[in-house]
Order: C-alpha cells, then structure tokens, then sequence
C-alpha cells in the first residue's frame, strides 16, 4: 500500500533535512527571525527537525527599532516557547544617527538590515544563517541556491553560483580568519509559495503576529499606501489619524509596510483574500521598488537577505 | 510508441483555475487543496524553443501573476521584449540583470504553479551547451522533463542533448512538446514527422517511452485544455498530463528501506535518535535494521516526530528513528533493511558532469559527497568522453566544463551505495575541490568493481604502535617541499645525518630517486606528477606504521597532493617543511643544468617555468636558505622537531 505524501508534507520534509544537512556540516548556525509568517514557518519546522532536542542553534533577531510593538511581543515569546537562545542586533552607527524611514529613505534599509546583518553575522561569527526567503517572491530569489555561498564580504555572485545536485548540499568553506570569513546563507522555504505557508500555517496552528489579521487600526495615507500609525514617533503631518479595518499581507518596518483595507480576521478568510487578489505580496514593501527591473540582486549582491 | 491514452480526463478549464472554487466555498477549496500532490518537473528546450514563454503562460493561466507583476511585463515586454508589441512571458521568469539584457536563460531557475490537483515546481533550464551544468543542476531534482521542440525545426543538437542528459539524470517521464504549432498552421503531418523523428532517436539511446503532444506555448493550444485547432490531436492537454502523469514517490516506497544518517540527536542521556530523510522503501516499529558500512543490527523501537510518535515511515519523510540496542552509528551511516543491504564499495564506474572551469585532475584527491556520507575519493583516467551532441564515444585524458564522460572513481573508505539508477539518494554524488570548496561534478554511480570486492583489508597483530615502542620512537613524515634547486635534497640529507647520531631509526625518499625505480613510467604532466606523489604518499605511509621516521624530498607543486598526504596520515605525523629558496636563487644556482634547459625550451612543464608552484599556506616549519646554511637549516628543523616521543 503506498502512502502518497501531500505537497505539504514534501515540503516540510524538504525543509527539514536541510535544516539538519546545515546543523551537521555548519560550525556555527544561526536563524534569522524577523517575525514575519515565514519566520514562524521556519522556526516551526525547525523544532520539529530536532525533537525532542530544542533547535542547537539560537534565532537572531536583526532589530531596527521600527517594527511594530505586536512583533516585538511575539518575537519574545515564540524564542520563549521553542526554548531557544534570542540574539537581538542593532546597527550601534545606525542607531546614534538616528536613522529612520521618515528623513533616511533607502539609507534606513541599508543602515539597519544590510550593514547591521552583516555586522551581527560577523561579531558572533556565524557561518550559516537560515533565511525564511521563498523563490516565489522575487525574480533574482527564483534563481538562487538553497545553500547560497556568500564571500568574506557578505556579497552574493549570482553568474558563479555552486551547482546544486539532487539533495546534496555543498557548506564547505574557507577556515575563519582575522579578517571574517566566507558563509552560507540557507533558505529552507526556498520551493513554498505564499499559499503554501499560508495553508501549513493553518494545518500546524502556527502562532503569527495578530497584524495579519484584519482589525480596525489607526492609519494615514503616504504615497497611496496605507501606513499603520504604531506608535507616537511617527510624524503626522497635520492629518488626523483614520480608523480602518486592515491588515497586513506582509511585515516589516511599520512606516515602510502598506496595509490593505479587508475583513478577513480567520485563516481561512485570509487565504481566501489571498486567492482573489490581483497584487503580489511584496507590492506592499517600498524596498524592491527604489532601483528598477533587478533591485534585489543588486541588495543581495551587497549582502542583503 | 508515443503514449497517447487518456486517462482520467478532468474538464480541463475548471481544474485549471484555481480559484475557481475558493471565492464560492473556501473551506472546502482548502480540505481538497491540503490533498494535492507534488510533481518537480524541468522544461528544456533549445535557445529559441519558447521555454519562458511556456513557463511564463502557466504562471498567467494559473492566474500565478499578479496584476502588479503583469503590468511591469507589459512595459518591459514593450523596452526589451522580443515579441514586438504582445506580452513576451520570457521577461517574468528571466531574473538575473545579466538575462534580460542578453536576452537569454543563464541560470536554472525555480516556478511555482498549483491546480486542484497537484502543485508544480519547474525548474527552468538554459539551452546553451555552455550552461549545461546549470541544466543538470535543474533535471537532478526532476521527476519528468518537457522536452521543447520548434515545430519548424524539428529534432536539433539541443534536442538530443537535453534528452540525453535527462535520461542520464534518471528522468524516466519524458514530454515531447511540439511547440509554436500555431506558425506551422497546426498541421499534422508536421507534428507526425517530428515524433517519429525524436521516436527513432530515444530508442537510440534507450528512452524507453515518452509522451509527445502539439502544443503554442504563445497561443495557449493544447496547455490547459484541448485546442480547436487541432482536432486531429486526442491525447491530454499539458497540464491534464502534469497534473494525472504517477509519481516517483509511489516506486521509491516499494523499494527496500534506506535512511541515511543525518545527525544523532542526543537532548539527554536517556534518548539517542538518528536522524534523516527516507530514501526508499517503508518501515514499522519492530522492523529488523542493518547499519551499514559496520553491518551490525538491531530492531526499530520507535518512529518519533513532534507531533507523537509514528507507526510508519515511509520514502520521502523526514524522521527519527530509535533503536531496541544500544550499537554504534553516527553521520554518515546508513540505516538499511536488515535482509536486503544495498553494497559497501571503495571502487566505481561511474558517470561525471563536469563542472568546473579547472579541468578534472586524474589522481587528485577531491571530497565525494554521496548522501550523508563524505569521503575523500579521486578519478582515474576516464574510459571515454560522451559527446552530448552525436553521443559518440571520444578518446579523452581528462574532462573539462559542461563534459561528460565514464571514468573509474576511488574512495578512500569503503562506502554504502547503490546504482544511480535504482536509487538517486545513494547513487548520486558531488566532487568538491578540497582547497576552493567549489563544486566541480556531478557523478552517478553505475556499479562496484569486482576486484575492490575481492580484496579486503588484512589485519595484523603486531601493530603501528608495536612498530614504533620498539624503536623508541614517534614516527614522522618529514615532508619536504620547494623548487627544483631550493636545498631540498641536501638538508634532508643533513637532518637524517642528525637523526642517525641520536639513534633515530630514519628513512630518506628521494625525489630523483624514486623516478628511477617505483615511478619510472611517470612523466611530468599535471596527473603524473600527482600520481608520483599519491604513490610516494602511500610508500612514506607503510614506513611509518613500521615506525620509521620518513624523510621525503620532492618538489611536490600542488597543495591539494601535499593536503592528500597528509590526510593519510594519523594527526601530527605529516610535517610540511617548505624549502623557501626564491626563483631567481634556485635558478642562479641550478646544480642539475634544468633551468638552463626549461628556458631553452628543451624541458616542459618545469615547475616555476612553465608549470606552477604552489607554496605552502601554513607550513608546519620555514627554512629560509638564503640566510641559512644547509647544516643550520637542519639544525634549526630538529629543534621544531623534538623530543620525537
């Protein structure tokens, strides 16, 4: 009698040997937490890959003091729950200029993400760093390795990538020296889609941030997106802050994340949304859209996620 | 031959929209969508085949494009598409700046599109022979590959390529799509032609069946339902075929149980799991297990999972086993039914897609990466090259990017594998280069050799450590290494003096010596001369498990060999003494007349003339013999050296 396995239970089993390929062969593995859904995918499957143990490695949280506060809430308690260690990094130069979304622009995604991700990778000395990125979500992501080998300086060579064979995944790299060293970047959601996490998040019962679900918020309009006004630091310009019921497809630095007008407060409702849609996820981020047809490569290229 | 039976015809346009359902009755969409199978699959096809257009009308009709998305391609298809003023699909799937400027796939890249039924990942392949590796990279990972064909070119060179390596790659479902009918006027006699054209050559090269249907990737004929243009075709449409076509999954399962180890896990002292993905067969709880290479067995206790324990694990899961006994297995290992072991082998034949700008080095040790398993192996002098294009069996010494070719590969260690053929988890590998860390091949075991079953290593009661009590010593490896002309020879020759005077029992492997006796047959090429010191390697090995201390001189150019030598041996034993003599010096002194010669031209391939040199990285000890004289040299080794105990 053959058990035909579903494309989820594929999928995560997938994740899982890559997971456990990276803590075998890696000597210092690091997950990247930023809180969003996927993270929460991962971090899930991360500790179903090592159970009974907690996952051996700790999540690092790469802060730019800009999320919003459910994130910072839930960050907390989903390191709490998996009996994990929580690194959180902020750009020390970042963080005495007071780089922001509001008077920075790209600066702060540079500043903040970039620089601060390389900064963290390097202080602690990691030599793998899991990555929720999914090849659905962007042109240059579709063409890239699950295990994406990164030079001493973070950069990423999209034209000279190491062939990837069937489940055999190369993480061998140049001994650490005095002045950092080579790394992997690994992507274990690298073959789910949106509808994918979307659906085993709802199988699993998953905890995400309650922001994906729609409820009535404070919002201004900038730009012809929706922004959620989180807290007092954000410069009202005059405006009075409008009650509206959003949610949010996608989460990052609350000034630069669009929210979208909807009702859909249940899983189900909100794949539902998801199916109907006609605007792709990362529409609602200001950051693929400042440097034309191929901006993601060229951020990766510079040690972007 | 062309398989054109319907089976289980769904009403095409219906099941092709996903979410057809999802606006009416969500909860329903989800419980049937939470049941949908996975099909990995690869598109390929020659330069102008039309693949991205394929790919890129899939995503569209499967409404996987996004209103966003879609009006960035209409502006780009109308700045840098090819279509003139229509949508030119191929710009959604080329991603890399360097590709849409070139116009051209340089790199697999991965697309996800999902129906009721199944979800689909495509790996979309470039055509170019130069990017053959990045093909292979995408059909490793396939289960059925769509062969793309122009239908007013027919069968090409690419043609036969792609499907050559796809079978190779041990992809059994083979899609024959007979693109762009729409520019032949969707005529049949055409389409007939070219499937008995691409008949004739499968058979060739053992394609055993295959699927072949006419289809405009452009148009839209023959994708997601049948085409009014072509009544004269009754099979299924493409995506009817992808979404009923069976699965490799259903095989691997009734095949005999393989895991192998990924990692112990070991939280506390009362639980030690094994962990790993499933690469074929099933198993219960109480099943018999063997682990291989040791052999030893036991019984499984346990299937366990976060979510409680299983009472089955199958192909294609990840899980973690227990066992009833407490027997020894680590990374590596693989867990394998107790009655039908797979073989344990230290000698191959196998297939190699090479994938390195540097060529294969016959006799270099490279790292083979084969399941959990990693062991350092080499390549002999390959039986032949395939010529992708004509498959004709060429002559060939070595093989470089994008070539492929049959050759005999070594492991140091015995490991635990089957043919590629019957299962790709422990018949694939990789060869990684030792001192780059790039992946440079792709390999597929074909069989053991005979005589590495029939040798076996022999055990002997008086030890290496009996050998080296008894002459009050630690035995050593000296290994000396420099230009010709550097001083290697002579302060070798003054240490062993020095040794000799503290009663140490010694053994000195001379370079020009040995080439006269044990390498006579070998000349000075890049294989020879890894060849001579893999041979040297083995000889200074044996003396030291008989508890010499060795002493070696030889130029021994490449650091990958002086890395082999040393992994050899036991930690600590291996000494690199790198001979620092600068070029002009050694030149200038030129004892042996060679220089001379070699800038003459009378002599090839000499090291630091026309064949390079590389200097150690981090050498166990430096003599610089500039400053040194051969007798303080040697002075100053001994030092590094001592107390030898």
């Amino acid at each position: 009698m053959t058990r035909t396995l579903t494309h989820l239970e594929r999928l995560e089993a997938e994740s899982i040997h890559i997971m456990r390929e990276v803590v075998a062969e890696a000597e210092k593995p690091v997950m990247l937490y930023s809180v969003g859904k996927d993270s929460a995918v991962m971090l899930h499957l991360a500790r179903k890959a090592f159970y009974p143990a907690p996952p051996p490695f700790p999540l690092l949280h790469v802060d730019t003091t800009w999320k919003f506060q459910a994130m910072y809430a839930l960050r907390d308690k989903a390191a709490r729950d998996a009996g994990m260690e929580l690194l959180v990094h902020r750009n020390p130069e970042a963080e005495a200029r007071g780089i922001n979304p509001f008077d920075h622009g790209s600066l702060h995604t540079d500043m903040w993400k970039t620089e601060g991700l390389k900064q963290a990778l390097d202080q602690y000395g990691f030599d793998a760093a899991f990555g929720g990125a999914r090849r659905d979500e962007e042109k240059a992501r579709a063409k890239e390795r699950i295990f994406s080998f990164r030079t001493a300086s973070h950069g990423w060579d999209p034209k000279n990538q190491r062939p990837e064979l069937w489940n055999l995944y190369n993480a061998r790299k140049a001994p650490r020296s005095r002045n950092g060293g080579e790394s992997i970047r690994v992507f274990p959601l690298s073959n789910w889609t949106e509808l994918d996490i979307w659906q085993y998040i709802q199988l699993e019962n998953i905890e995400i941030v309650p922001l994906y679900f729609a409820a009535p918020r404070p919002t201004v309009e900038r730009d012809g997106m929706i922004v959620m006004v989180d807290d007092e630091r954000f410069p009202l310009e005059g405006e009075e802050p409008v009650e509206r019921s959003i949610r949010f497809r996608t989460l990052g630095c609350y000034p630069l994340t669009g929210a979208v007008e909807s009702t859909a407060s249940t899983l189900s409702e909100i794949i539902q949304e998801m199916l109907l849609t006609t605007t792709s996820e990362r529409q609602g981020r200001a950051i693929d859209r400042d440097a034309g047809g191929s901006s993601m490569e060229k951020k990766k290229q510079e040690g972007y996620f | 031959m062309a398989d054109h039976s319907i089976t289980d015809r769904p009403t095409s346009e219906q099941a092709y929209r996903p979410d057809a359902l999802a606006g009416e009755d969500i909860d329903a969409y989800l419980t049937r969508h939470q049941h949908k199978t996975m099909l990995r699959f690869i598109t390929c096809g020659s330069v102008d085949d039309g693949k991205s257009t394929l790919i890129g009308r899939l995503l569209y009709d499967s409404k996987m494009i996004f209103e966003d998305q879609l009006a960035s391609l209409e502006s780009d298809s109308k700045r840098i598409g090819t279509q003139g003023q229509e949508l030119d699909y191929a710009l959604l799937v080329d991603g890399l700046a360097a590709e849409r400027e070139q116009g051209i796939t340089i790199d697999v890249a991965y697309r996800f599109f999902s129906t009721d039924r199944r979800k689909f990942i495509v790996a979309d392949c470039p055509g170019h022979e130069q990017y053959t590796r990045n093909m292979v990279t995408g059909a490793s990972t396939a289960e059925l590959a769509v062969i793309l064909v122009d239908a007013r070119k027919g069968v090409l060179v690419q043609t036969r390529r792609h499907s050559f390596l796809c079978h190779r790659l041990g992809i059994r479902r083979i899609v024959l799509a007979v693109n762009k009918m729409d520019l032949v006027d969707y005529d049949q006699a055409t389409y007939d032609a070219i499937v008995a054209d691409y008949a004739r050559f499968a058979a060739e090269i053992g394609i055993e069946s295959f699927t072949a249907m006419p289809i405009s990737g452009f148009k839209g004929d023959n994708i997601a339902g049948p085409s009014e243009h072509m009544p004269w075709y009754a099979g299924p449409s493409l995506i009817e075929h992808l979404e009923t076509v069976e699965l490799d999954a259903a095989d691997a399962q009734g095949k005999p149980f393989r895991m192998p180890v990924q990692w112990v896990n070991r939280p506390d002292l009362d639980f030690r799991g094994f962990a790993g993905l499933v690469a074929g067969g099933t198993i219960k709880p109480g099943a018999a297990l063997r682990v291989l290479p040791s052999g030893k067995t036991t019984t499984l206790d346990r299937i366990v999972t976060f979510s409680g324990d299983q009472g089955e694990a199958v192909a294609g899961q990840s899980v973690t086993l227990t066992f009833a006994d407490e027997i020894d297995c680590s990374r590596g290992d693989v867990i394998v039914a107790a009655e039908d072991p797979p073989q344990v082998s230290d000698q191959f034949e196998a297939t190699l897609v090479w994938m390195d700008d540097d060529p294969m080095l016959v006799g270099r040790a490279y790292w083979l990466k084969l399941g959990t398993q990693t062991v350092s192996a080499s390549v002999q002098e390959p039986k032949y090259e395939i010529n992708v294009n004509t498959m004709a069996h060429l002559a060939a010494k070595t093989l470089t990017l994008n070539s492929i070719g049959v050759a005999e590969v070594h492991t140091e260690k015995p490991i635990v594998f089957e043919p590629h053929a019957d299962n790709r988890t422990l018949g694939g590998f990789v060869l990684i280069d030792k001192l780059t860390n790039r992946t440079v091949a792709g390999g597929m075991l074909h069989f053991a050799l005979r005589r590495a079953q029939n040798v076996h290593w022999q055990p002997t009661d008086i030890t290496r450590q009996d050998h080296a009590s008894l002459k009050n010593q630690a035995p050593r490896v000296l290994w000396f290494t420099g230009l010709s002309g550097s001083g290697k020879s002579t302060i070798a020759n003054e240490v062993e003096k020095l040794l000799a005077v503290m009663n140490r029992h010694t053994f000195l492997l001379d370079g020009d010596n040995i080439r006269h006796g044990l390498n006579k047959d070998l000349g000075f090429t890049d294989a020879d001369r890894i060849e001579n010191i893999r041979r040297v390697g083995e000889v200074a090995r044996l003396m030291a498990d008989a508890g010499l201390i060795v002493l070696t001189a030889f130029i021994s150019p490449f650091r990958a060999e002086r890395q082999m030598v040393r992994d050899m041996l036991p930690a600590g034993e291996f000494v690199e003494i790198f001979v620092d003599t600068p070029l002009e010096v050694a030149e200038q002194r030129d004892v042996k007349g060679l220089y001379k010669k070699a800038r003459e031209g009378k002599l090839k391939n000499f090291t630091g003339i026309d064949s390079p040199y590389e200097a150690p990285e981090n050498p166990d000890i430096v003599v610089n013999t500039v400053a040194m004289t051969p007798g303080e040299a040697a002075e100053y080794i001994i030092r590094q050296i001592m107390p030898l105990k």
